[in-house]
């Protein structure tokens, strides 16, 4: 350390009432720890001049205002290594001079302190809704963080795309009730309490809802019925991409979020489950000309956001602005971020919200070869990450199956979603539809394989599993936007009855269609996804859009595994299903041929006769068989799957492809059975009394493995 | 309460008793402690901290220096800590750099 500090080039060359200062480090950008002091960097294309801010931690005032020498701008960035500083104890922050012309872009304003684009960890906001003081001249200030993690050996598990079993969840809401029983509620630590629950349950990825800062308070408003305080609850407003969410973290009142996060992640892969992150680079907690300036519209409005000509911000993202995705300054950003976290944080994977608004120009025209998006299929450091779009935004942008893919993109696909939900509501005209999402939709990405598509029911968008079959409307009263917020375009079905009902019948019918969902969803190829706490039968009570609600409406309710507890079992055992048979989880699409030669196609398609599918638009059955000598396209072998979709309102019998000689029929899944009934262990299934037909039950589904 | 540290080297084993409130502006005190026992031959680094009320980021850090300076093949023991250290240890993962103990055990 000693040879290495006393570099010429690490002396100071200027002084400020008691600071030293010297030149600074262009790249990287942010703010980096070098010997004896702190390297500070920052771009500009606009500003007339900056000023470093040096807070102590939690001080009402800076120590010191630092203005750079203009000898220690080049190009458009701004550096400065600053000596003697207290790691632990500083905030910074910057103040930008320049022109206030918003018709021009320009929106400087040297009277905020404004919060740096890369700065590693958030001060200001350490505890889940503390109280903030409102008159802080510096609410959300960056900090340094220490890169000294142990990780030991781990590393991103690269587990294959097709292989994966994800579990969307949101961090505060996975255990924050009481009911959770964990000691931290609601953060980081307490998940990693609950991974032998993810384990026992089969999944292998957790998608965490948005961790990068945000602010709880954007928004926020009272109920107009209850007075509760409503906030952004779900984050999906970011305020600073590099820094994990303080109040998320048990430890967020030490400064220690980073550390706290980055256990867990190392706990979850020693546990075998990967980290996909739902990020939100579309746009930021900025809002537009009427929102706050906390960092990017005081450093370089024009840089970081979709502009009108008039000079107001594109709203693509229905919040308010839109970043600037595919300025190369915004891309080079977006990129630094996610190897930043591919790296320091060891990421397995990224969800991108409202993906599309990524291709668009900075006119905000859909492009054809968006840069951004080949980039990050392309980038080196991104190379063994999942990059997942939702492939549609605010603005009617939607690409599913078209999002360009550069070989590396996968998309949410919207059309599993809405084409097994009408299935299961028993609409007509779907059966063509559904062939094509239970093969991994070759419809919308013939060269792309099966890992192209998500395959899911439900997301933390919309109805829960069981609302889905309990409510026919959105009930977003609670959300005070008199009930205009939120999806109308559900294709739910109550069953019967809106919300809560005694009708033994219609709850039976409820748990029936659940397991229904969860049968096809873990059946279909491609990677399935399903939402925290549909494994239990969660109800948001017919909220599709809780996005505001710090209480139940979020909180998951372990209770439910009781409650619901053959849901629960059913969860458990269909997803396990998913994970013991290859079969279900081939790369490349089917060939619809026999090219092994064991005498049947990869996969064939059935209805009440077999072999015989009936393609017609009143029909509303269905029966494929997967052959298990064509298992991961051919590469091993397993069990024989046969599944029969039944959504006619009538039990029906179902003719029996014929096995080979020596090969019988087990029944795996029967959902017309009550619980415990309704499924045989994995390698302990029941011998079919009739090795020729069976009779599927009304909006039922009928598993069985042939071996 | 101040801040307060002790330490002394006896067959091998250095013993640093820490007491008080370990905090940034004391973490600088803990590590020129350690800082002394650099290119000593130490084997076991005893931390007695049962008097020890609060550890911020700064002190769990030096731990980590500590680690990084007196090589991996000295064992550190933290004795008799608190709770609250206890959990923000586990919580940030630093509990693998240490070994939890009631009693130094030699």
């Amino acid at each position: 350390m000693a040879d290495f500090d006393t570099r010429i080039d690490y002396y100071p060359t200027h002084e400020l009432e008691g600071i030293k200062y010297r030149r600074g480090r262009v790249l990287p950008f942010g703010a980096t720890m070098v010997p004896n002091g702190v390297n500070f960097s920052i771009y500009s294309s606009s500003a007339s001049s900056c000023t470093l801010v040096l807070f102590e931690k939690n001080a009402d005032q800076p120590f010191a205002e630092i203005p750079f020498p203009q000898e220690f701008m080049i190009g458009n960035v701004y550096s400065m290594i600053v000596f003697d500083l207290d790691f632990e104890n500083l905030e910074y922050g910057y103040r930008m001079d320049g022109p206030f012309n918003p018709e021009e872009g320009h929106r400087f304003d040297k009277s905020k302190v404004l919060s740096d684009p890369y700065a590693k960890a958030i001060g200001g906001r350490d505890e889940w809704l503390a109280p903030p003081n409102w008159d802080n001249v510096y609410p959300h200030r960056s900090r340094l963080v220490f890169e000294d993690f142990d990780w030991e050996t781990d590393k991103p598990l690269q587990t294959p795309t097709e292989d994966l079993v994800i579990y969307e969840a949101h961090v505060r809401s996975f255990t924050k009730h009481p009911s959770s029983g964990v000691k931290n509620k609601g953060t980081f630590a307490g998940i990693r309490e609950k991974i032998q629950y993810l384990l026992d349950l089969g999944i292998n990825c957790i998608e965490l809802m948005p961790v990068y800062e945000f602010d709880e308070y954007e928004h926020s408003k009272k109920n107009p019925e209850t007075g509760e305080l409503l906030v952004n609850y779900w984050g999906y407003s970011t305020l600073n991409f590099f820094a994990p969410k303080s109040g998320y973290a048990a430890t967020g009142k030490y400064g220690m979020q980073v550390d706290e996060l980055k256990t867990l992640i190392k706990e979850l892969h020693k546990h075998g489950i990967e980290v996909i992150l739902d990020v939100v680079f579309n746009h930021t907690a900025e809002g537009d000309h009427r929102g706050p300036t906390i960092s990017f519209k005081g450093i370089d409005n024009k840089t970081y956001y979709m502009l009108t000509p008039e000079g107001y911000y594109y709203n693509f993202s229905g919040t308010g602005n839109t970043l600037n995705c595919n300025h190369p300054v915004v891309r080079n950003m977006v990129l630094d971020c996610l190897r930043y976290w591919a790296s320091e944080y060891h990421i397995d994977g990224f969800r991108f919200d409202l993906a599309a608004i990524l291709g668009r120009a900075q006119d905000g025209s859909p492009l054809n070869n968006p840069p951004l998006l080949e980039s990050l299929a392309y980038d080196p450091v991104l190379g063994k990450c999942k990059l997942i779009a939702e492939a549609w935004d605010a603005g009617g942008l939607y690409q599913v199956g078209s999002f360009p893919a550069y070989g590396r993109w996968a998309e949410w696909n919207g059309k599993y979603r809405d084409t097994i939900r009408r299935v299961l509501k028993g609409e007509e005209n779907m059966i063509g539809e559904l062939s094509q999402r239970i093969q991994g939709s070759p419809d919308l990405y013939l060269t792309r394989g099966t890992t192209a598509g998500i395959n899911f029911i439900t997301c933390h968008d919309g109805f829960t599993l069981y609302d889905l079959f309990a409510y026919n409307e959105k009930h977003n009263d609670a959300n005070g936007e008199n009930n205009n917020d939120g999806n109308n375009d559900n294709f739910s079905w109550n069953c019967g009855c809106e919300g809560e009902t005694d009708d033994e019948g219609i709850n039976i019918l409820r748990h029936r269609q659940i397991k229904n969902a969860l049968s096809i969803l873990m059946l279909s190829q491609g990677v399935p996804m399903i939402l925290m706490g549909d494994e239990m039968g969660r109800t948001k009570y017919g909220n599709n859009n809780t996005y505001c609600h710090d209480n139940e409406l979020n909180w998951l309710n372990w209770d439910l595994i009781d409650k619901n507890a053959d849901i629960y079992h059913f969860a458990k055992h269909i997803i396990n299903f998913r994970r013991n048979h290859p079969v279900l989880r081939n790369k490349e699409h089917y060939s619809n041929t026999d090219y092994k030669g064991t005498g049947f196609s990869d996969i064939s398609f059935h209805g009440v006769q077999a072999w015989n599918a009936d393609w017609s638009n009143s029909n509303r059955v269905f029966a494929f068989m997967l052959d298990g000598g064509h298992a991961k396209n051919g590469s091993e072998i397993d069990d024989t799957i046969y599944m029969a979709i039944n959504m006619y309102w009538d039990a029906l019998p179902f003719e029996l492809p014929q096995l080979p000689d020596g090969k019988k029929w087990y029944v795996s899944v029967n959902t017309d059975m009550p619980s415990p009934y309704d499924f045989h262990q994995i390698n302990n299934e029941q011998l079919m009394d009739d090795q020729y037909s069976c009779t599927v039950g009304p909006r039922a589904i009928i598993i069985l493995v042939g071996r | 309460m101040d801040f307060t540290v002790v330490s002394e080297i006896t067959d091998n084993i250095a013993t640093v008793t820490l007491k008080g409130s370990l905090d940034s502006a004391s973490a600088s005190v803990f590590q020129e402690e350690i800082q002394k026992l650099i290119g000593q031959p130490i084997k076991d680094l005893v931390l007695r901290v049962s008097e020890l009320s609060f550890m911020a980021s700064a002190g769990l850090r030096m731990i980590i220096f500590a680690k990084q300076k007196l090589g991996s093949a000295v064992n550190i023991f933290l004795v008799s800590p608190q709770d609250q250290i206890i959990d923000t240890l586990q919580m940030t993962g630093f509990i693998h750099s240490v070994h939890i103990v009631d009693k130094y055990p030699k």
